[in-house]
């Protein structure tokens, strides 16, 4: 017969072990997120997809943008302008209207994203150098792809032109681009993107990671065997938080890394602090994501408020829309958002140098986000079974 | 520690959900050191009462003590000194049956967390196993490896909810000598059980139906403290004592017939109407009547009927 006690009484460690039980959890998450494959790959896949997607998507030169060209008159000129333009392949002429009512037509409806119109006279007036005006109008509503060409026209009408004799050599385009950007003026830049892209990945990954493990607890039946032991709420959740603080900086990391090498994205500040903030807004999220853990009565429910609290994270960051040109009320909104401090930190540090005196206050207001998240999750945390 | 030799002492213990008692006005005393058995059908609240022992449900009414600890106010202490075997295996499925005591150890605060886990491996006879993930163990083997758990950090006192459920004979039987070995080093031991056999085994029993308790005592006292008397009826024909169950069931007098083997218990709680209502069939051919003991099983079932009256 075997015996099920030990033959000594065993030996327990003095003092009450704050940190070895908050080890001892720790431990135990890692080796469960190691033995979950999915969550693994979500680790490795999801900044890798979403930043190539994203990424792409919004950064790459935009191709074959559906022009319509109004053509007040038709000669050498004109017919080499278009040339020029369908050489660049930004621009592809799907449309060639004559009147002025229905290129506002094809821009309303989106048929077209650019139209250009070229006036009356245009040639004579080259000639003569008299500089007349080339209209451009552009859908900004997509305002990466309009900006991106609109700033290639220029240089790339000059080239074409240069080696038309009948127009007087000189440095400078023989008219002048008159851009119109309609919709949206506000351009947001690209290299605005990526670091922004740091932050809403860092948001989802970190929120779905523990807006799940107290909730799978109780699913599974181990949070009875869990709460029958000598643990403290404190100490669960330092455990439970901590594995993915180390998580969310290799993940953080390598969405840095490949902003910095595959889309040039360049770090002006100091990386270190980078580094600690990113820390600090990381951990703030999986502090939220914890809190929702213990307040949903099951998975699917912290699963949907993981989603109902990303929302408004793309939406009032500043990620989306530009945070200065939003009301009033939501930019209150907002600044409740670890996502919108973490974005002007990001942004100040990688594009503008900052130093931790600029951004003392987007800093202190993490940590506050992140000690409120931490003392609802600590309260909430429902330690029996009533 | 407490010198007491009482290890849980409690008094009116009311636990309600949604307004409805599972628990109503329960008090017991466990001895030190005693193997007590907690019996009594599904959703008598055997659970309730072990999970308000150990901490995991706060009673609405009723005060008490476990271990010598206050059980509203030092549940942490109780909780350092306790062992709790639930029903439904909850150790984490996807840690190795090593990476789950070594847990269990560190939260404990034993001095050597890796060394205690693996000298617990191989006293429960899990050498070779211990890298398996402990989802994939049969029925037996969890079973083992959850006693094993709760008896890691040395407590004082282990609670075992329906332990034995859904496992082999042997196991069984493996498993309540190792309770007795346990007992008989100065544990105390509370198991809820629905096998009349284990019951058997236990130093003291209670009985518990519709969240209160009916009864308690040693197993003798229990059986003499239901007043019933029983006959058992054998021989006869195939089909004699179909038929006569059948015609004894429900008659004033008689409190309950139940089938056993060949034979054929019946009780009642009054000796002298029961044997009125059976004399005209004692005369019967072929059939032997036999006074007898009432068995565990018939008390067990006639104090559940009886509950059954008093709480529709």
């Amino acid at each position: 017969m075997t015996h099920l006690l030990p033959t000594q009484t065993a030996r327990r460690l003095p003092g009450n072990g704050f940190w070895r039980k908050t080890w001892a959890v720790l431990v135990k998450e890692f080796i469960q997120l190691k033995r979950d494959r999915v969550s693994l790959a979500m680790i490795a896949m999801m900044p890798l997809v979403q930043l190539m997607l994203f990424g792409y998507a919004i950064n790459t030169t935009p191709r074959n943008l559906p022009t319509a060209v109004l053509l007040q008159e038709h000669n050498d000129l004109t017919r080499s302008i278009l040339a020029a333009l369908e050489n660049t392949k930004y621009f592809r002429i799907t449309h060639l209207p004559t009147t002025e009512a229905e290129v506002d037509q094809l821009l309303a409806s989106g048929s077209v994203l650019f139209a250009i119109e070229i006036p009356a006279n245009f040639e004579r007036a080259v000639r003569r150098g008299d500089k007349p005006a080339m209209l451009v109008m552009a859908d900004a509503t997509d305002p990466v792809a309009a900006g991106t060409a609109l700033s290639a026209l220029g240089q790339v009408l000059q080239t074409a032109l240069s080696h038309d004799r009948a127009i007087p050599d000189s440095m400078s385009l023989p008219f002048e681009i008159r851009t119109h950007a309609r919709y949206n003026p506000a351009a947001v830049t690209q290299l605005n993107i990526v670091p922004g892209l740091v932050g809403t990945i860092l948001t989802m990954t970190m929120l779905i990671f523990t807006a799940l493990s107290v909730t799978r607890e109780i699913e599974r039946g181990t949070m009875e065997n869990l709460l029958s032991m000598p643990i403290t709420p404190v100490e669960i959740m330092l455990g439970k938080i901590i594995p993915y603080v180390m998580v969310g900086f290799v993940q953080a990391s390598m969405i840095i890394a490949i902003g910095v090498f595959l889309f040039g994205v360049p770090i002006v500040g100091s990386l270190l602090m980078l580094a600690l903030l990113s820390t600090l807004f990381i951990t703030t999220n999986l502090s939220i994501g914890y809190t929702f853990s213990t307040v949903a009565q099951n998975q699917l429910q912290a699963m949907q408020m993981t989603l109902m609290f990303f929302l408004p994270n793309i939406l009032l960051s500043g990620f989306m829309f530009p945070f200065a040109g939003m009301p009033n009320w939501a930019q209150w909104v907002g600044e409740a958002l670890p996502l919108t401090h973490y974005l002007r930190i990001v942004r100040s540090i990688m594009l503008k140098g900052s130093s931790v005196a600029d951004l003392h206050y987007d800093t202190a207001a993490l940590f506050v986000l992140m000690l409120i998240a931490m003392t609802i999750a600590v309260t909430r945390f429902r330690r029996t079974l009533d | 520690m407490n010198g007491s030799d009482i290890a849980i002492d409690v008094h009116g213990l009311t636990k309600k959900f949604d307004g409805r008692a599972v628990v109503r006005n329960l008090s017991m005393q466990v001895k030190r050191g005693s193997i007590y058995g907690f019996l009594g059908p599904n959703g008598s609240g055997k659970t309730t009462t072990i999970r308000m022992l150990c901490g995991l449900l706060t009673p609405d009414e009723g005060t008490g003590t476990c271990l010598g600890y206050d059980i509203l106010t030092e549940t942490d202490k109780i909780k350092t000194q306790v062992g709790y075997m639930t029903q439904r295996f909850s150790l984490y499925e996807d840690l190795s049956v090593r990476e789950n005591l070594e847990f269990i150890g560190r939260i404990y605060g034993i001095a050597q967390p890796v060394a205690a886990a693996r000298a617990a491996i191989e006293r429960l006879g899990l050498t070779g196993r211990e890298n398996q993930i402990a989802g994939e163990l049969s029925g037996g083997w969890k079973q083992r490896l959850a006693l094993g758990a709760c008896t890691l950090p040395s407590p004082q006192l282990l609670l075992l909810d329906e332990p034995t459920a859904g496992v082999d004979p042997k196991a069984r039987r493996e498993f309540w000598n190792e309770i007795h070995a346990l007992a008989a080093n100065g544990l105390t031991v509370l198991v809820s059980t629905h096998y009349m056999d284990e019951a058997e085994r236990c130093h003291e029993i209670a009985y518990i139906a519709y969240g209160e308790l009916l009864v308690h005592g040693t197993v003798d006292q229990v059986i003499a403290s239901s007043h019933l008397t029983t006959y058992i009826v054998s021989g006869g024909q195939d089909g004699n004592l179909n038929a006569l169950s059948e015609q004894l069931t429900g008659m004033p007098g008689i409190d309950m017939v139940a089938p056993f083997g060949t034979s054929l218990h019946v009780s009642g709680r009054d000796a002298a109407k029961l044997d009125a209502a059976i004399a005209p069939y004692r005369k019967r051919k072929g059939l032997d009547w036999q006074r007898s003991e009432p068995s565990l099983e018939d008390v067990f079932i006639d104090l559940m009927r009886r509950s059954q009256d008093n709480f529709p």
